[in-house]
C-alpha cells in the first residue's frame, strides 16, 4: 500500500466541508453559506439530523468522561473535526485530567483552527493527517511527545468510518492500529446507520455522495467487526443515546431514530 | 409572537399564544404595544452584515441573530454579499466559547411565593423546549441545573424592588455562553414565559402587585433577556466566523507554502543533485535536463531538449532495455533499471546506471517519464581492470589459465547451446606447450634471465599465434596453451604446432646470452560434441607428457587408442591388489615331460586371473603390470605357496605309490623384484616348512636377461636358494644375450629353451637345418656346463622326436598337455609310467 504522506489538498470553499456541516448542526458558527445550504438540505429530507448528530456529540462526551474516569492518559482523536463545543479536550480537562489530546483531521480548515484556538493548551495539538494513513498518524502523534505508544491511548474513531468505504478497507487500518497501540488501549466508534431508517438513510447517503464525501452506512455486524481484536465495554454496540446513559436523561422513546452505532472496546 | 396588550385576554391569551411555530419564523411580527422602547422581532435577517456571515440566504428565518432585538448592537457594517473578510463588527471581547459558572444569590425562596419546586418546574419545561436546538456540552441534570440557576435570576430581577430588567441581560447572556445557540431557543423561551403568565399573575396579585406594571415587568425583562442574547449570540457568531476566515486564510497559506516549498524542494534537488535528471514525454522527447546530465553528456543544458530518447540507443544495449522502455511508455511498467552505455559528445564512453521512472497524473494516467542516470564510467574502468588484471598473466601479460577456461568452456557452451547445426560441425584445437630445459636455464643463468626468457617467447609466441586469431595463454611455469576455435582439422593445428616450433628456433639474447630454446606440443583436436572442457584438457596434458617422453623439440598428436590402451592398463594395474585380495588369481600346472621315456619330470606352474569383467587374463598382460607396482612379490609368494601345496600332495601319492623319487619337481618363476626382496631366503624357508616340500622338488624359472643382470644381493640370494637345494633354471634361453662365461658363475642346473628355436622343428620332413643345428649346439654346451635342457613350446609329435634325438633331456608344451587344474596332474602321474 504506497500512500503518499498526508499533504493539505485545496481549499475549495463552493464545496461544503464535512467538519463544518457538523459544526453547523451542533449550532455553531465555525460555517459558511455552502454548508448551511447543505446542511438545510439534510435537515428538509430528516428533520431529526441535528439531533442525531448532538446525541453524537453527546455519545463522545460521555465516552471521554468515562475514560478519563477508567484512568486513560493520553487520546488521540481522529476526524475530530473543529474543536468546536464540546470537544474532547474540553471534556478531558472539564474532568480534571491534564491527559494529552492529539486531534488528527484531513480538513485542511478543521486543521488550521484547531492550531489557532489550541495554542495556549500545551497538552493538546491539531494535526493534518488521514486515517487511511494509520502509520503516518501514529509516527507523528509520538513525535508531539503527547502520545507515547508504550501506554494505553484511546483512538477515538467518532462519526468517522462512514467516510471510508469498504473499498479502503477500514477493518484493515483498525487492525493496523490494533497491532501498533498498547494492550489495554481504548478504540472508540461511531458510525452511521441504515438499520434504524434505511430509506432516509439511502437518500441522505446519497446527498453527501454528490458532495464527494460518500457516506458509507453499515450495519450492526459490519460495524462490530471493526471491533475484532477488542473487548466491548458495557453495553457493547448499541444505539448513540443508549451507551451509558446520563443518570437523569429522558429514556429515549425510540432510539432506532438515532441511526448511529456507538461502542468502546479495550484492546486485548 | 403577535400579542397585543390590547387583546381580550391581553396576559394569557397574548403571550399564551405567543410560542411562535416554526413555520411562523419568516412571518414579520407586529410589534409589541404597550412596551415602548422594545424592539419587534422582524426576525427576517435582511439586514444582517453578510449572508455568509451570518445567516444563509435558506435560513433567513434564523433566528439566531435578532440584531434588531439589541438596541444597543454595533449598526450593520454593511458588507458586501461575499463577505468573507473577518472584519466584520469586531465582537466584545467578554464572549466566552467555555462553559459559564453562574454564581447564584441565595435563598430565592425569600421571595415567598415562588417555591424552590416552582423554579425547579420552569427549568424542567425550560429545559425540554429548548433541548436539541443546540448542542450543549452538558449532561441532562447538569443542563437542567443550569437553566434553574437562570431562572432564579430571572425570577429575582422580576421581583426586585427596585425594578433592575438589566439583569435579565445576564442571563440572555448566560444562555449563549452554555452554548443554547439553536434556532428558535429565544422564541420558546418567551412562549413558555407567556404560557406561565397567568401562574405570573397569580404571583402579582399575592405580592400586592398591579397586574399590568407587573406584565410590564416581564416585557421589560423579556426584552432585556433578548437583548442580551443577541448581542451575545452576535459576539460568539461573528467571533467564530472570524475564526473560520483566519482558518481558511491559515490552511491556505499553508497550503501554498507547502506546494511552494515542494515545487522549491524539488527544483533544489533537479538543479543541484549529482545524480543525472531527463524527464521526457511519452512519446519519447526530452523536455527537460538538470546540470549534472548535461554534464555527464559534456553538452550545454539546452542541447537536450526536443531530441528523442531513441537517439542513445546503441548496439551492445542489453535487450530488453528497450523493451522494458517500451512497456514503460505504454503504462505498461512503473520503472526499471539497467546498466547502459552512453556516447558522450567528445566521443569517449559514458557508462551508466539508469533508472527510469513512469510519472502518472492524479487520475493514475502515464504523464511523463524521468530517468536518473547515474555515472558509473569509473567504477566501469575499474572494473575492466580488474577484470584484466584478474584475467592476465602479470609477467608475461598474456591472458592466463582463469582467462584460458572462461573462453574453453564457451567453446562447448556455444556449441551446446546452438540448436540445428550439424552435430560434430563445431570442432577445437588446442596445442599444449612446454618449453625444453627451462629449469636449466632458471638454475644456470638465474631466475631473471629466466623470466626474461619466458616474456620474450611470450612475445614471439603471441606475435605468432595472435595473427593467426587464436588466443595464447600462460598456464604457468613455462607452459602455454593455444586454442584454436572453429578449428578446421588435425592438419591445421599440426602446422600452427610446427609453426611455433620454427618460430622458437631462432635464438634468444637475454642479457648478453644467446639462449637457443625448443619445446614440446601436445596436440589435441577434435569435434566439440561428445566430449568436455576439462577432458580436452587432459587430453592436451597427456599428448604433451607423451611428446616429452618422445624426446624433445616436437609435437604429437593425441592417439585416442594409446590413450585408452594407457588408461585400460592404469585400470588393470589398479585393480591388482583387491584381485589379489579376492583371490581372482589361479594357477594352472603344466607338466616338464622326459623326452627319453615320457615321464612326468617336473610341473611348471603358470598364473591366470580370473577376471570377473574380462574373463581368464594370461601372464603377459599383467605380470609387468605386477613387476612396475610391486604387486609382483605378494602375487609371486601366493603362487609359490599355493605350488609348493600342490607339489607335496603329488609327492605324497608318489610315495604311496611305493615310488617317491617319481614325484615331480614344481617350476615357479621368479621376478626380478622378488630377488632384490631381502626376505626370499627366509620366506622360501618358510613355505617349505610350511608345505613339507623339500627343497630339491622346487625350481625357480629366471628369464634369461634377469639372470645375466644379477649381482650382489640378489646373486647372493640365489646362491643360498641353491645352496639350500633349490633348483635354478633359466627361462627362455636363446632370445636374450648371455654371457656363458657369467653363466658358469651361477648355480644354474636347468636351461629352458625358448619356444621359438623349437618352432623350426615343428614340421617333419624339412626341419629348418639352421634350427636344429642351433638346438643341437645349445644342448651340448648346457650338457657342457652340467645342465639339463628342456625345450619350450613342443606341439607336435614330429619336435618331440626330433628334440629327443638331440639328445634334449625334457619337453614342454601342448604337444604332451596343456595347462591345466591341479587334478590333471594328479591324473597324469597315475597314468603315466614312472621312470626308475
Ligand atoms: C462528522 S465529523 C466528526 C467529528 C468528531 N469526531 C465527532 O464525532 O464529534 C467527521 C470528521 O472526519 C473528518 N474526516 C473525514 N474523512 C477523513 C479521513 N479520511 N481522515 C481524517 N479525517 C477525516 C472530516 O473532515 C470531519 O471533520
Amino acid at each position: 500500500m504506497e500512500r503518499p504522506a498526508w499533504a493539505p489538498e485545496e481549499i475549495d470553499l463552493t464545496k461544503p466541508s464535512v467538519a463544518r456541516v457538523y459544526d453547523y448542526y451542533l449550532g455553531g458558527s465555525h460555517n459558511f453559506a455552502v454548508d448551511r445550504e447543505f446542511a438545510a438540505k439534510a435537515i428538509g429530507m430528516w428533520p431529526e439530523l441535528p439531533v442525531i448528530m448532538q446525541a453524537n456529540r453527546a455519545f463522545l462526551r460521555r465516552a471521554v468522561r468515562h475514560l478519563v474516569e477508567s484512568g486513560i492518559t493520553q487520546f488521540l482523536d481522529i476526524g475530530s473535526g473543529i474543536p468546536t463545543v464540546g470537544s474532547t479536550h474540553e471534556v478531558v480537562r472539564a474532568a480534571g485530567s491534564e491527559a494529552g489530546v492529539v486531534y488528527v483531521d484531513n480538513d485542511p480548515v478543521a486543521v488550521a483552527h484547531g492550531r489557532a484556538i489550541l495554542g495556549d493548551d500545551p497538552r493538546t495539538v491539531m494535526l493534518g493527517g488521514d486515517v487511511r494513513d494509520p502509520l503516518g498518524i501514529l509516527e507523528s502523534a509520538a513525535a508531539t511527545g503527547l502520545y507515547d505508544p508504550a501506554r494505553p491511548v484511546a483512538v477515538l474513531l467518532v462519526a468517522l468510518l462512514h467516510f471510508v468505504p469498504d473499498e479502503e478497507n477500514p477493518a484493515e487500518l483498525i487492525a493496523f492500529l490494533h497491532k501498533h497501540i498498547a494492550p489495554g488501549s481504548r478504540l472508540v466508534v461511531s458510525h452511521a446507520s441504515a438499520d434504524g431508517e434505511p430509506e432516509r438513510a439511502a437518500e441522505h447517503q446519497d446527498l453527501y455522495r454528490r458532495r464527494d464525501a460518500p457516506m458509507h452506512m453499515r450495519s450492526r455486524d459490519e460495524v462490530a467487526a471493526f471491533f475484532d481484536g477488542f473487548e466491548l465495554a458495557e453495553p457493547g454496540l448499541v444505539f448513540l443515546p443508549e451507551w451509558r446513559p446520563e443518570a437523569g436523561a429522558a429514556p429515549e422513546a425510540k432510539p432506532g431514530r438515532f441511526t448511529g452505532y456507538a461502542g468502546v472496546g479495550t484492546r486485548t | 409572537m403577535s400579542s397585543r396588550a390590547d387583546d381580550a385576554s391581553p396576559g394569557v391569551a397574548g403571550l399564551g399564544a405567543a410560542a411562535p411555530a416554526a413555520g411562523d419564523l419568516g412571518t414579520p411580527a407586529a410589534p409589541v404595544p404597550g412596551v415602548s422602547g422594545v424592539p419587534t422581532f422582524a426576525a427576517t435577517g435582511l439586514d444582517l452584515p453578510a449572508p455568509d456571515v451570518l445567516a444563509p440566504d435558506a435560513l433567513a428565518s434564523d433566528v439566531r441573530t435578532p440584531d434588531a432585538l439589541a438596541p444597543d448592537a454595533p449598526a450593520p457594517d454593511g458588507h458586501g454579499p461575499d463577505g468573507d473578510r473577518p472584519d466584520a463588527g469586531t465582537p466584545d471581547a467578554h464572549t466566552s466559547a467555555s462553559a459559564p459558572s453562574i454564581d447564584h444569590p441565595a435563598a430565592p425562596d425569600a421571595l415567598g411565593t415562588f417555591g424552590a419546586s416552582v423554579h425547579d418546574e420552569f427549568a424542567h419545561e425550560w429545559a425540554k423546549i429548548v433541548e436539541g436546538a443546540s448542542y450543549v456540552p452538558l449532561p441532562a441534570d447538569e443542563m437542567r441545573d443550569y437553566l434553574r440557576e437562570l431562572t432564579y435570576r430571572l425570577s429575582d430581577s422580576l421581583d426586585a424592588d427596585p425594578f433592575r430588567p438589566h439583569e435579565a441581560r445576564d442571563v440572555g447572556e448566560a444562555l449563549v455562553a452554555a452554548h443554547f445557540t439553536g434556532t428558535g431557543t429565544l422564541e420558546r423561551t418567551f412562549g413558555l414565559i407567556g404560557e406561565w403568565w397567568p401562574r405570573l399573575r397569580a404571583h402579582a396579585f399575592s405580592q400586592q402587585r398591579d397586574p399590568d406594571d407587573y406584565l410590564l415587568r416581564v416585557i421589560q425583562i423579556q426584552g432585556a433577556l433578548a437583548a442580551g442574547y443577541a448581542e451575545a449570540l452576535r459576539t460568539r457568531t461573528l467571533a467564530e466566523q472570524q475564526a473560520i476566515h483566519a482558518a481558511v486564510l491559515d490552511a491556505r497559506a499553508l497550503t501554498e507554502q507547502a506546494l511552494h516549498t515542494s515545487e522549491a524542494r524539488f527544483r533544489a534537488v533537479f538543479e543541484q543533485s549529482g545524480l543525472g535528471i531527463a524527464i521526457g514525454d511519452l512519446d519519447g522527447v526530452i523536455l527537460d535536463v538538470n546540470p549534472a546530465l548535461a554534464q555527464m553528456f559534456g553538452v550545454h543544458q539546452t542541447e537536450l531538449p526536443g531530441r528523442r530518447v531513441r537517439e542513445f540507443m546503441l548496439a551492445d544495449d542489453p535487450g530488453h532495455v528497450w523493451e522494458w522502455y517500451e512497456e514503460l511508455a505504454r503504462g505498461e511498467r512503473e520503472h526499471f533499471s539497467a546498466e547502459k552505455r552512453y556516447v558522450r559528445a567528445d566521443g569517449e564512453p559514458l557508462w551508466t546506471h539508469l533508472t527510469v521512472s513512469l510519472v502518472r497524473d492524479s487520475a493514475g494516467g502515464p504523464r511523463y517519464q524521468v530517468a536518473m542516470i547515474e555515472d558509473v564510467t569509473d567504477r566501469h574502468r575499474l572494473y575492466t581492470r580488474l577484470r584484466h588484471q584478474a584475467q592476465h598473466d602479470p609477467l608475461t601479460g598474456l591472458p592466463n589459465r582463469a582467462l584460458f577456461f572462461e573462453r574453453l568452456e564457451a567453446v562447448f557452451e556455444r556449441a551446446a547451446g546452438s540448436v540445428g547445426r550439424p552435430s560434430g560441425a563445431d570442432r577445437v584445437g588446442l596445442c599444449y606447450l612446454d618449453l625444453d630445459g627451462f629449469k636449466v636455464v632458471n638454475d644456470s643463468l638465474g631466475h631473471d634471465v629466466g623470466d626474461q626468457l619466458l616474456i620474450a617467447v611470450a612475445r614471439r609466441l603471441d606475435a605468432y599465434v595472435s595473427r593467426a586469431g587464436h588466443l595464447i595463454a600462460r598456464m604457468g611455469g613455462d607452459e602455454f596453451v593455444v586454442l584454436v576455435e572453429n578449428s578446421a582439422g588435425t592438419g591445421q593445428v599440426v602446422a600452427l604446432a610446427e609453426g611455433i616450433l620454427g618460430a622458437l628456433r631462432e635464438p634468444f639474447r637475454i642479457r648478453g646470452h644467446d639462449l637457443t630454446v625448443s619445446a614440446s606440443i601436445g596436440i589435441v583436436e577434435r569435434p566439440v560434441a561428445g566430449t568436455g572442457p576439462a577432458d580436452t584438457m587432459r587430453a592436451a596434458d597427456i599428448t604433451l607428457y607423451w611428446a616429452k617422453s618422445e624426446g624433445r623439440g616436437r609435437w604429437t598428436v593425441f592417439d585416442t587408442e594409446r590413450n585408452d590402451r594407457e588408461v585400460a592398463r592404469y585400470t588393470l594395474s589398479a585393480e591388482m591388489p583387491a584381485a589379489l585380495h579376492h583371490g581372482e588369481f589361479d594357477v594352472d600346472y603344466q607338466p616338464l615331460v622326459s623326452l627319453a621315456d615320457g615321464s612326468v619330470l617336473g610341473v611348471e606352474a603358470l598364473v591366470r586371473w580370473r577376471h570377473p569383467r574380462q574373463g581368464l587374463i594370461g601372464p603377459d598382460r599383467f605380470i609387468g603390470l605386477a613387476e612396475e607396482t610391486g604387486l609382483i612379490v605378494p602375487l609371486g609368494m601366493y603362487v609359490l605357496e599355493r605350488a609348493c601345496r600342490e607339489a607335496q600332495r603329488w609327492s605324497g601319492s608318489a610315495e604311496a605309490l611305493g615310488a617317491p623319487a617319481a614325484a615331480p619337481f614344481i617350476s615357479v618363476n621368479l621376478a626380478e623384484r622378488q630377488c632384490h626382496e631381502p626376505g626370499l631366503v627366509r620366506q622360501v624357508e618358510r613355505v617349505l616348512a610350511e608345505t613339507g616340500l623339500e627343497p630339491e622338488r622346487l625350481q625357480f624359472e629366471l628369464t634369461e636377461s634377469q639372470i645375466m643382470a644379477t649381482d650382489g644381493g640378489p646373486l647372493e640370494r640365489l646362491r643360498e636358494l641353491a645352496a639350500m637345494g633349490v633348483r635354478i633354471a633359466i627361462d627362455d634361453f636363446g632370445t636374450g644375450y648371455s654371457n656363458l662365461a657369467y653363466l658358469r658363475r651361477l648355480p644354474v642346473c636347468e636351461l629352458k629353451i625358448a619356444g621359438s628355436f623349437v618352432e623350426g622343428l615343428r614340421k617333419p620332413g624339412d626341419a629348418d637345418p639352421v634350427d636344429a643345428r642351433i638346438v643341437a649346439s645349445l644342448v651340448e654346451l648346457a650338457h657342457a656346463l652340467g645342465l639339463t635342457v628342456t625345450a619350450e613350446g613342443i606341439e607336435t609329435a614330429a619336435q618331440a622326436e626330433r628334440l629327443r634325438a638331440i639328445g634334449c633331456d625334457a619337453g614342454q608344451g601342448w604337444y604332451f598337455s596343456r595347462p591345466g587344474p591341479p587334478d590333471r596332474i594328479a591324473t597324469l602321474l597315475d597314468g603315466v609310467p614312472r621312470a626308475g
